[in-house]
């Protein structure tokens, strides 16, 4: 396989979308289906501020901030109202949510794929006449991702507000007669989970292939597979379970063809499940997701 | 003092209480007993705030509970522990002890090293996760996670469910002990009438959702008739 730094480059991405669910799962243990196209199109919000000639820093930070104030809005008007209802409920609200929000990019930003120009090369290097596919860029992504990766379990772990977070999410009845603004844990898990989420969008905006309004969604599928087989609960198994899948997928499009990469997050998929269903790096027993 | 006024609390189509009102006085236990099903739970429930009455007013001393956030009125020094104690099992001892201060803006250190030394059981368990604890361990920690916000008002739901006698006994020492010593307003939930009115001063009696007596713990332990019909088995 020579381009092994081609598979951690997506991986990353698929690691960021795993993070971002593992953020989710623990603050309020519901699942966002449409964490993809939120992110994607914060991200093309922020895409446009570059037509306006703003610099490639101010794009990522005002696509982060508009995935988070999405992401607290989702919360408080779409969610908020499905508390103590059926569980499949906010799947099926996620999953319109989706639709409406491609449709509406689409609609606004037409489909073609758009880039940001990346703020590192994209270059490869070369090692002995011969091409590495390691540029500036990927490094930066990989960094980013384990920082990323750092800070998440450090606030779960760590912190007061991480622990509320996870209270809030475990056991919220309870949180609440102990004082805890569960409403407000909610909301806020679900924007720093959106923020992560735009992250992932604003790398794969900025590498080779762009974005387009549907992109997001095999990404999706992709980092969902990843949190799952890593497990919900761990960000280091969220961005190990990212880094398999990319790899994998490298390898399937190497060794046979580019069409059928995805199958490379399927393959990792089942034989997790058939090893250790409750994902690779949980220390609670199995659950139903 | 809580103070409930006509209290009524309606499930759907079920009255689960209805016109109650008691007084549970600054420093004393309350006692509030019935079998299944008389809405002892759904009353303590109705003041922490989970549950809202249809009529009917809840007031600590002189500020109105009614219609405030559950998360408020903890805030306000009241302490709920919930049936079933609500230890969360996913978290550790500590974890679930640090959740109880946080709120409350204490000490958190001083705070620990006081539940510690009150429940040394829990300081060998500290870092457990809350899922291995034995029965009479989890009630030392709900009690303990209620404790460290340094309330006001402990409202408690048949702490001795599930427990052994010896431990029930230990229990109710406690929960008198600690009432006394921390000038605590108790409100003690028990279908165990005889062990909550050994320590009760005064107790409240409820029956498919009416209060049908309160008095003294005293005059109601005696009482033969209220111990036939809502009490149960032999009350000494």
């Amino acid at each position: 396989m020579h381009n092994i730094f081609g598979g951690i480059a997506q991986g990353v991405v698929y690691a960021l979308v795993a993070l971002s669910l593992v953020i989710i799962w623990q603050s309020t243990h519901v699942l966002n289906f449409a964490q993809g196209a939120m992110a994607m199109f914060a991200t093309y919000i922020g895409m446009t501020e570059i037509d306006r000639g703003l610099g490639y820093w101010w794009c990522v930070i005002i696509s982060v901030a508009v995935g988070m104030a999405l992401g607290g809005l989702t919360e408080r008007v779409l969610i908020r109202p499905l508390y103590g209802k059926p569980e499949i409920n906010p799947i099926v609200v996620m999953v319109g949510f989706l639709g409406v929000l491609e449709a509406l990019a689409a609609a606004i930003w037409t489909s073609t794929t758009r880039n940001i120009p990346e703020p590192f090369s994209q270059i490869f290097y070369h090692s002995q006449g011969n091409l590495v596919y390691l540029s500036p860029f990927i490094i930066f992504q990989v960094i980013l991702a384990l920082g990323i990766m750092l800070v998440v379990a450090a606030l779960f772990r760590f912190t007061p507000l991480g622990l509320q977070l996870r209270a809030s999410a475990l056991a919220p009845e309870v949180s609440r007669l102990l004082g805890i603004r569960v409403s407000r844990m909610l909301t806020f898990g679900w924007m720093l989970s959106a923020g992560v989420g735009c992250i992932a969008a604003v790398i794969q905006a900025s590498g080779s292939f762009g974005l387009f309004p549907t992109d997001m969604d095999g990404i999706f599928v992709a980092g969902f597979i990843a949190a799952a087989v890593g497990g919900l609960e761990s960000p280091f198994g969220a961005v190990c379970g990212g880094l398999l899948i990319g790899l994998a997928e490298q390898f399937i499009l190497s060794y046979w063809s580019p069409n059928v990469a995805p199958l490379g997050g399927i393959i990792i998929l089942v034989i997790a499940l058939m090893i250790r269903p409750q994902g690779l790096f949980t220390k609670t027993a199995g659950r139903r997701v | 003092m809580i103070r409930v006024t006509d209290l009524s609390v309606n499930y759907g189509a079920v009255r689960a209480l209805r016109e109650v009102s008691f007084e549970a006085p600054t420093g004393e236990i309350t006692a509030v007993l019935g079998a299944n099903g008389a809405g002892k739970t759904t009353l303590l429930r109705t003041i922490s705030g989970l549950v809202a009455p249809k009529t009917g007013e809840v007031a600590l001393d002189e500020t109105r509970l009614t219609g405030v956030a559950t998360e408020n009125i903890a805030r306000l020094g009241l302490a709920h522990v919930p049936e079933g104690r609500g230890v969360i099992a996913e978290l550790t001892v500590e974890e679930n002890l640090r959740l109880g201060a946080m709120a409350a803006k204490v000490d958190l250190a001083a705070g620990l090293a006081n539940q510690y030394e009150r429940f040394p059981a829990l300081r060998d368990r500290r870092r457990k996760l809350c899922a291995t604890l034995s029965g009479g361990e989890r009630q030392m920690l709900a009690m303990a996670r209620a404790l460290i916000a340094q309330p006001r008002v402990l409202l408690l739901d048949e702490p001795s469910l599930g427990l052994a006698p010896q431990i029930t006994a230990q229990l109710m020492h406690t929960i008198r002990d600690l009432c006394a010593s921390e000038h605590l307003t108790v409100i003690l939930v028990e279908q165990n009438a005889k062990s909550a009115l050994r320590i009760a001063h005064r107790a409240v009696v409820l029956h498919l959702g009416r209060a049908v007596a309160s008095g003294s713990a005293q005059d109601i332990a005696q009482d033969d008739d209220l111990r036939r019909y809502y009490l149960g088995v032999a009350v000494e």
